[in-house]
This record gives C-alpha cells, structure tokens and sequence, in this order.
C-alpha cells in the first residue's frame, strides 16, 4: 500500500461518517481471516467503500487484507462488512478452528502446506 | 489507493475458504516482519485496529464518558497451503498494554511464535507468561543476531520454558529456516493435540 499506517491520520468524525454514525458491527461474525467473497457488481450511488468492497472480493479475500486494502482499522472494515452481508452482496467464509485446539486433520492438511513450500 | 497495486494483488483460489492464524510475537526489533515476510507470498501488509475500553481510573472531569481509545498496529503476511487453507501470519508486538487487544484480535489462532533475541531474553518474558496463562500452544525460536551463543539450556533456564515447548534456533531473513519455525510449531501443536484427544471437551492443559 502507498499509504501509511491506516486510519492513525483519520479523524474519528469521518470514520463515524463512514458507518453512519455506529461505532461496533452488530455482531462478530468476521473473524480477522474470515474470507469474505462478493455476490454482486458496484452499483451507481453506492458508498465508494461499499464498492470498493466488491471489486476486492472477487476472490475470497480475507477481512484484515479488506482492511488494510481500504486503509481503515479492522472494525470500520468490520461494519462495512456487515451492511454488505445484511443485503446479500457479500457472502463470508468462516474459519473453520473452533476457539479450542485445532482440529487434528487441518494440523495435517498445515504440515503439508507447510513442507510444500 | 494504489490501483496498479490492487490490481497486481495476488488473488486467493476460488475454493479458499478457510483461514487459519499463527501469531509472531516478540519484543521491537526482535524480526516479527523479517520472518513474516520471509515465507509470506505477499508483500507483509500493516493494518490496525482500534479499540475502546472504559477507562479505570480516569478523571471523568468534564462529563465525557471515561473511554480510552487504544491503537494496535499489526503486520500480516498470507501463506496459501492448499484449495482451501490459507494461513495468516500476524506480527504483533508483544509489551503488555496490548494483552488486552490480544484476547480479541488473535482468538481462534493456532498457536504463536515467540522470537527472541538472545541478548535482550528479558524482553520475552512477559509474552511467554502471557501465552503460557491462556493456554495458547507456542515455539520459541531465537532469532540468529550474531550475539554471543548461547546453549539451548542456558536460554530455557533464562526464559524459565517448560521442558515441552520446542525451543528452534533460525535465521527470521531465511525463508527456508523461516519455514522451519512454523513446521516445528505445527508439529508442536500435533503433539499438544494428540496428547488431549481422550478428553476432547475442556480445553486441555498441555501435558508434560
């Protein structure tokens, strides 16, 4: 990225003005590498972030790459996010490590990926 | 924006839908982005995350809501594993005012990798207790500075490590040693795993 560091010279109020007004999503379905993929084009009229959105995740694109490719901080990327997946132009692929140990198998298909390299 | 770099990004496959962390944490300078970059295949990228938490023991004098807004900055870099699995590596840093960010940023992560320099061993201490409270499965890997050497004994006795954690020596510039640390993290965690299966449930404290 050109940019510095994302959002360090961003005043709160236009990050406020971003995701009118809201200050958290309203739930935390994205995960930082939760992969997030687009089901829709741009449309004309839609917020430049909101579109912006939906030419990166043409491939799945992990939320914390969306972030650092719009230059905000992970939770205004957060709710963007969600306004897009409330109306269906996004769809989310959760990671599927539960928040215990990792699964045996995925340790495996880890190692192998690994040594590949 | 940088669109030729957008537009350069290397894409994911089609298939990918699962992502997985690993976390490189360790003191300023220790090499967290010289490792992450080193096995990344995208140039490591900087994000950050801003968080609030009610203040304790703040002077709420003129009626603002006793909030304090702290940043956390972290690199990552990604690693595609297969059609499905990508892995991605978070540099983070390690001093404690940022536990508390920890807890939330980096649930669900695999395990960590605490990269030390043996010169400044101190440095690590708090991160190893940390990761060691919480349970979170971890390798120590000590970054190659040309310091004086030092035996791995010698080091396990300084940081105070249990006998269980893989204690790795690297060179965080090399992708190939780079590589290592994480094989012999997830190798670690393979254990770790293997040793909780006849309880699957609680969460399992790693056995010695």
């Amino acid at each position: 990225m050109s940019r510095g560091r994302p959002g360090r010279d961003d005043s709160p109020d236009r990050l406020y003005t971003l995701t009118g007004g809201r200050s958290r999503a309203g739930s935390d379905a994205f995960d930082l590498v939760t992969l997030v993929v687009s089901e829709s084009d741009p449309v004309a009229g839609m917020q430049s972030e909101h579109a912006a959105i939906l030419r990166m995740c043409r491939f799945p694109t992990a939320v914390v790459e969306v972030a650092a490719g719009l230059g905000l901080p992970v939770s205004i990327t957060r709710i963007l996010l969600a306004d897009l997946h409330d109306t269906g132009r996004i769809s989310a692929r959760h990671p599927r490590a539960s928040y215990r140990l990792p699964d045996h198998d995925i340790l495996e298909q880890v190692l192998v990926g690994l040594r590949n390299l | 924006m940088d669109s030729v770099t957008s537009e350069q990004r290397q894409t994911l496959h089609s298939t990918a839908d699962n992502g997985l962390k690993i976390v490189v944490v360790g003191g300023f300078g220790v090499g967290k982005t010289t490792l992450v970059r080193s096995v990344s295949e995208i140039r490591p990228l900087n994000t950050e995350e801003t968080m609030t938490q009610a203040g304790e023991g703040v002077d709420d004098t003129v009626g603002v809501a006793a909030k304090t807004a702290t940043t956390v900055a972290f690199d990552f870099g990604r690693i595609t594993l297969d059609a499905h699995n990508v892995l991605y590596l978070f540099g983070a840093p390690g001093q404690e005012r940022f536990w508390f960010l920890w807890d939330r940023l980096f649930s669900g992560t695999l395990g960590a990798v605490v990269l030390v320099d043996t010169r400044r061993l101190a440095d690590s201490w708090y991160a190893i207790d940390r990761l060691e409270h919480h349970g979170t499965p971890f390798v120590v890997a000590c970054n190659d500075f040309g310091g004086p050497a030092h035996t791995p004994a010698q080091i396990r006795e300084a940081l105070d490590l249990a006998d269980e954690v893989p204690l790795v020596f690297c060179d965080a510039r090399s992708r190939e040693s780079s590589k290592q640390v994480l094989i012999s993290l997830v190798e670690h965690l393979r254990t770790v795993v293997a040793a909780a299966r006849p309880t699957p449930h609680p969460i399992p404290e790693p056995t010695p």
